[in-house]
């Protein structure tokens, strides 16, 4: 009875199939082999930034367990960039640590400076490079290939032709495998044969990882998209609601304004403040982002709008279902979310995917270069492999 | 002549790796510590079969 089922796959499918995931792998693998490339570094971004001095650890302080006046921080940081405005101010996760981010305007796209200030005596530690060295590059490379929202949802599309690519693999694995025990490298025949039978194992033991990473690197592509539809609606109409408030654009105690925030949720702490001005926030109003204390809770965000004179809560609402995809989606992307264990876990997958990748590359260019003969016996060895007819046979190896 | 493998023989493995590399893609997510430990376990379990069979040379 398995065996019917297995035979249950008519050469015709089987060879529809084989069509599939030929060409969908063929649109898509010179960009994927550009992602994994460039991710791999970008897995150990963090870590590659402490060793190259990028980021700096603050000062130890055994036994200082008090907070400096965030007011007076970010006093500190304007004076020191007097042509540059505010943007946010974040919260750092793993240190005691307030970094400020500043831009030519309040709503600047592209961060000028970013400032790390000590949480404990206020005092400025180290501004971070900004766009400085290599792995900048790789990163623009990975997201957009230097070519802005229309390249990022290039790549966004090939993810999910990748999808396809992965499915229709999955699909011919049975077949290939109907005589081949899990796990059987025939090192002793042809080099093509022997990269086929790599080919199929490594790509079916990755499979559900390279999906996850594909189709959630696909959502991190809307990222931008996603955060706009947001501002457009939920945001505007939380703070058109709340107009009346305020008519000064004066910005009151950025202290006060948190601690506001906090109030609204005891369980949920700062991640970050948007400035008035800034497209996260409104003109007359601070939005405090906040995240949750548990470990998934930590990878979600609640917005808490405040009047920026007042440093009243002024309204709260939970995010669009679109933006909590987006945020689940970027750790199961990034592979940040268990430790550097499950970061080297991450490089030798994608280490895996690259192989996979080249390998289907070689197969194909290895058929279309064989001799017909080499073809021919290299169907006769497989012996029914696919229970076909000798020619259909042929044309699929 | 090799005998032909059911679809069970065929698919353990393959079906027993993804369900592994599922939980372990999610428990890191869902808490910290020995559920970060257990992630690492699952979804390294992937890795370990590759370097295992590839290394198992003749």
């Amino acid at each position: 009875m398995a065996t019917r089922n297995v035979q249950h796959m008519t050469p015709r499918a089987i060879k529809g199939w084989y069509l599939v995931h030929k060409w969908t792998s063929l649109v898509c693998t010179i960009f994927l082999l550009l992602l994994c490339v460039t991710g791999l570094p970008l897995i150990f971004y963090h870590e590659i930034d402490h060793l190259i001095g990028n980021a700096i650890e603050p000062p130890e302080l055994p036994g200082v367990t008090a907070r400096a006046d965030l007011d007076a921080i970010v006093e500190t940081a304007k004076a020191r960039r007097p042509n540059e405005v505010v943007q946010l101010l974040v919260n750092d996760e793993d240190d005691p640590v307030w970094w400020v981010r500043f831009g030519e305007t309040a709503a600047a796209e592209e961060v000028s400076t970013l400032s790390m200030f000590d949480a404990r005596t206020g005092a400025f530690l180290h501004d971070y490079p900004v766009n400085q060295g290599v792995m900048p590059i790789l990163w623009r490379l990975h997201v957009d290939m230097f070519a802005g929202l229309p390249g990022s949802l290039f790549l966004g599309a090939m993810g999910l032709v990748f999808l396809a690519a992965i499915i229709s693999g999955v699909v011919l694995y049975a077949p290939f495998m109907r005589k081949l025990p899990f796990g059987s490298i025939r090192w002793e025949r042809s080099p093509r044969t022997r990269w086929l039978d790599l080919h199929n194992l490594l790509g079916i033991v990755t499979v559900m990882w390279a999906l996850v990473v594909g189709v959630t690197g696909s959502i991190n592509t809307l990222a931008n998209p996603i955060f706009q539809q947001w501002q457009a609606t939920e945001l505007a109409e939380m703070i058109a609601a709340n107009q009346g408030l305020s008519s000064d654009p004066v910005q009151g105690s950025v202290a006060q304004a948190i601690q506001a925030a906090q109030s609204v949720d005891p369980d949920w702490e700062l991640f970050f403040l948007a400035f008035p001005g800034n497209p996260f926030a409104g003109s007359h109003h601070y939005t405090a982002f906040m995240r949750g204390e548990t470990p998934l809770t930590s990878k979600l965000l609640k917005p808490v709008l405040i009047d920026a004179q007042t440093g009243q809560v002024a309204d709260s609402r939970d995010l669009p279902w679109y933006v909590t995809a987006l945020l689940l989606s970027q750790p199961l992307h990034f592979g940040d979310y268990g430790g550097l264990p499950l970061k080297i876990i991450w490089a030798f997958l994608d280490i895996i995917t690259i192989i996979v990748l080249g390998s289907g590359l070689y197969l194909w260019k290895k058929k279309s270069a064989a001799s017909i003969e080499d073809r021919v016996s290299s169907a006769m060895e497989q012996e029914d492999v696919f229970g076909l007819s000798a020619s259909s046979r042929e044309s699929i190896l | 002549m090799i005998p032909t493998l059911s679809r069970r023989q065929i698919w353990f493995m393959p079906v027993a790796l993804l369900l592994l590399s599922t939980m372990g893609l999610l428990f890191a997510l869902l808490g910290d510590a020995w559920w970060d430990v257990m992630s690492w376990g699952t979804l390294g379990y992937a890795v370990f079969v590759i370097l295992w069979y590839v290394l198992k040379s003749p």
